[in-house]
Parts: structure tokens; sequence; C-alpha cells
């Protein structure tokens, strides 16, 4: 590998570290007890195991879903402020166009997409992770459409209602999950990327341009 | 650590009573079960009971979110009586078959607490006050909901009629089948809190809470009580059947 020679460098500020495994914890607490809750009442012809479930029961599931939505929120109101004022989305995340998103998806699908540069996302990537904030964004908007169906209405009104709003939310749920399937699969598969979203550091090519 | 294998924690219909009643002393028994979580991190990571405090604390901070939240100016939706949802789904602690049966003409609605007037109420005497009607939506905390047409007496109408302290901070209530549950005064005297008496333009049935319910199209569904028996005005936070257990007190919606 290029990297052999290269410099350490800062690949993941701290801000978006610990704000990253923060929304790690909340996600999988929202996620299993949120598989209680649906139980409840499913919306499709299944139920999720209860062992995969947290709560215990459906009390149970609701604290620690209201409890868990406070982590998830705040967590996330830190990381998208941060985003937006520190100028990290704008030069992490942007631009992102379909093109290039098409080339990169097809060059990672045959093992051709470089990781040398930890620092510099593909465009495949981009679009992923934007696309799990606005999921997040959506997840936690119809979840208010969900527990506040009278006091949010108009929100609720956007998304077909009280009804419509669970559906939202459990496809929401459903399509983050498969984000965080690709993601996990990927750093499985460029497995250094995952000290450096704990340490914040990474070796780099010397040849590499950086942000 | 046990684990709550092969159980279900409700169905598709409406009234479950005996896996409520397993799950509650599961819940009772062994805490919250960390189910997944335990099972990732291969031991017991947490405290049960520590956990559950700050849930607890969780709730009640939630509680007190809620009622900033509630607008009491800010009305449900109403619907056409063409989406009403045919047939409204029975929902209780019970089962259809053990429903109470109360006697109309013994019925007495019993007044207590912060209020002037502590004389009980007759069925004849609450039908004969002004009644309005709304078409709104029953939230169930499980997730589903079903539209229904319910008539009766303004609730904030029926607190003023009586000489109760309105502001006081709960309005309790007993009932006929020993369900209780408490609610805010802000959401007592929201325009659409009713004193119900009549479901489908029908006399309350028995499945549905004969003689009377509380609807209240802000809250869910468990916070609706059937078979009304008494109402008591207090400051001393009154609890509940499900409230004591875990859900959520304030529950608005």
């Amino acid at each position: 590998m290029s990297s052999d020679n290269g410099a350490f460098v800062r690949v993941h500020p701290l801000l978006v570290r610990i704000t990253h495994w923060i929304n790690v914890l909340a996600v999988l607490i929202m996620v299993l007890s949120g598989w209680r809750i649906y139980n409840a009442s499913p919306l499709f012809g299944f139920k999720f195991p209860s062992d995969w479930t947290l709560g215990g029961w459906l009390a149970g599931a609701l604290q620690w879903h209201f409890a868990a939505l406070w982590l998830l929120v705040i967590n996330g109101l830190v990381y998208i402020s941060y985003g937006v004022l520190s100028g990290h989305f704008r030069r992490k995340l942007l631009p992102v166009t379909p093109r290039a998103v098409l080339r990169d998806v097809g060059e990672a699908l045959r093992g051709k997409l470089a990781h040398d540069d930890l620092r510099v996302y593909n465009a495949a990537q981009r679009a992923a992770y934007l696309g799990a904030i606005v999921l997040a964004v959506v997840l936690v908007l119809s979840g208010l459409a969900i527990w506040k169906p009278v006091q949010f209405q108009e929100l609720a009104a956007l998304m077909g209602d009280y009804e419509g709003a669970r559906y939202v939310h459990f496809l929401a749920m459903v399509a983050l999950l498969l984000f965080v399937v690709v993601h996990v699969a990927m750093v499985a598969l460029v497995p250094r990327t995952l000290p450096a979203m704990l340490t914040g550091r990474a070796r780099v090519p010397a040849t590499a341009k950086g942000e | 650590m046990k684990r709550l294998f092969g159980m279900q924690d409700s169905l598709g219909a409406h009234s479950r009573p005996q896996i409520e009643k397993i799950e509650r002393r599961l819940f009772l028994k062994q805490g919250l079960s960390l189910g997944a979580v335990t099972l990732l991190s291969g031991c017991d990571v947490t405290d049960a009971e520590s956990v559950q405090k700050v849930l607890w604390r969780m709730s009640h901070w939630n509680d007190r979110v809620q009622a900033w939240l509630f607008d009491p100016n800010k009305l449900a939706p109403e619907f056409p009586e063409s989406r009403i949802t045919k047939p409204f789904p029975f929902n209780a602690f019970y089962s259809e078959a053990e429903v109470p049966k109360v006697d109309a003409a013994s019925y007495q609605l019993e007044v207590a607490g912060l209020v002037r007037e502590k004389k009980a109420w007759t069925l004849p005497e609450l039908y004969a006050l002004p009644q309005v009607s709304q078409v709104t939506r029953h939230i169930c905390v499980e997730g589903w909901s079903a539209i229904g047409k319910w008539s009766g007496v303004r609730f904030g109408e029926f607190l003023r009629r009586i000489g109760a302290d309105l502001t006081a901070k709960y309005v309790g209530f007993r009932c006929a089948d020993n369900y209780s549950t408490s609610i805010d005064m802000p959401t007592a005297l929201h325009p659409q809190t009713q004193l119900t008496l009549r479901f489908a333009d029908q006399i309350l049935p028995p499945q549905y809470g004969f003689p009377m319910k509380l609807r209240i199209p802000t809250k869910l569904g468990f916070k609706n009580p059937k078979h009304i028996v008494a109402l008591f005005v207090t400051n001393e936070y009154p609890g509940g059947y499900w409230e004591d257990q875990g859900y959520n007190w304030f529950s608005g919606s």
C-alpha cells in the first residue's frame, strides 16, 4: 500500500468522533426499543424477535425510546451545527453530483475505488453520509408527528396524518439500517478506517493532496 | 440472565389481557430486560435498578416538556363521519366478557376533592346537561388508532358547574372496573375534553365505557377512562393504573 511511507495526519475532528460514537449508542437504543414498540401493533405481517428488542415490555421500550430520543436529538444538533458552522459539511460532503456518485459506486462494486487518503470522501461516501443525515432528520420529524399528532398536526399532515407518519418512521428506520449495513461492511473492507474514527488520525500517502 | 423467550408483546387484536398480565409480571420480576444490549455485550452491563431510575426520571422530564408543548387552544383534527372506524375496536386490560355491568338506575357519579359542590350526579342529571359531539382519532399507546364519534358534556363546563378549583393541578378518576387515571388541569379544560355519554349517537355501550367515559382527543387512549364512578380534583399527584407501572403520565398527543 502506498501509505507505508506517508505521514500521520488528522482525519476526523474530535467533535465528529465524539458525536459519531454517541450517535451509534443512541441509534442502537432507538432501533431496539423501537422494534419492541412496533411489535405492540405491527404495521406489516411480522414482528421482531423479542430477544432483539430493548425494554422488556411496551412501557419499558417507550421509556427507553423517549429517553434516548434526547441523546439522539441533542447529539445530532451538536453535530449538524458544527458541520454547517465550521464548514466541515461543505469541505467533506460537497460537492456531490449524481454522475460522480454513480461512477464511484460502480468503481466500488468492481473493487477499484481507492481509499488511500481517508481525509477525502469519494462521491459514494458523500452521498451516503448526506443520506444518513437526511434519514435521521426524517426519523426525528416523523417521530415528532407520531408523538404529537395534535400539537404538531401540520407536520403530521405532511406525512399523511398520524397513520402515514408511522409508515414514514418505519421506512426511514429500514433505510437507515441499510445505510448502517453498507457502512459497517465498508469498514470491514477497509479496516484502517475504524481506528481513524477512534483516534482521529491515519497515515496518508505522501503524495496525497488532503482536503 | 433470563430473557423473554418467545414472548409476544401484543397481538393484532385489541384485547390481550393474558399476555399483558404475563408481561407485566416479568417486567416487575426482572426489571427492564436489556435484551439485545445484553446479548451484544455478553454480560449484564447495567444495574437494572439504577437504569430504571434514570428512565423514570426521563419520563417525568418528558411530562414537563409535554405540559409545556400543550397548547390549550389547539384542537385535535376532526373527521367526517364517513371516516369513522367500523367496527370500533374494544380495548381494556381485560377481555370483552369481563366488561363491568353498571346499573343505570342506581348509578351515581361521585365528585370529590377541591370542588365546591360535592353532590353526586345521577345519569338523568348528566343527560340533561348541554351536549356536544366530536369525530376524532383515538390513538392507542400500542400504536394503532381508530376514528369514532363521541357525544357528551364539555368537561371544562362540568368542572365549572361543580365549582372545581381550576387552579388545581390534577383531576383523578376511579372506575367501575378498578381502573384509575389522572390528567393535568389544562387538558381537563381543553374544549374537546368531554364527559362522554354517547358513542355513535347511541347511549355509550358497555364495551366502550357505559355509563360514562372521559374522551380526550389530545391524549393517548389509556388516558381516556371508561366506566367512571368518581372524579376528584387535587394538587397531589394521583398516578394511575398504567402510569404506576411505567407508562408515561402525560401521554399527550
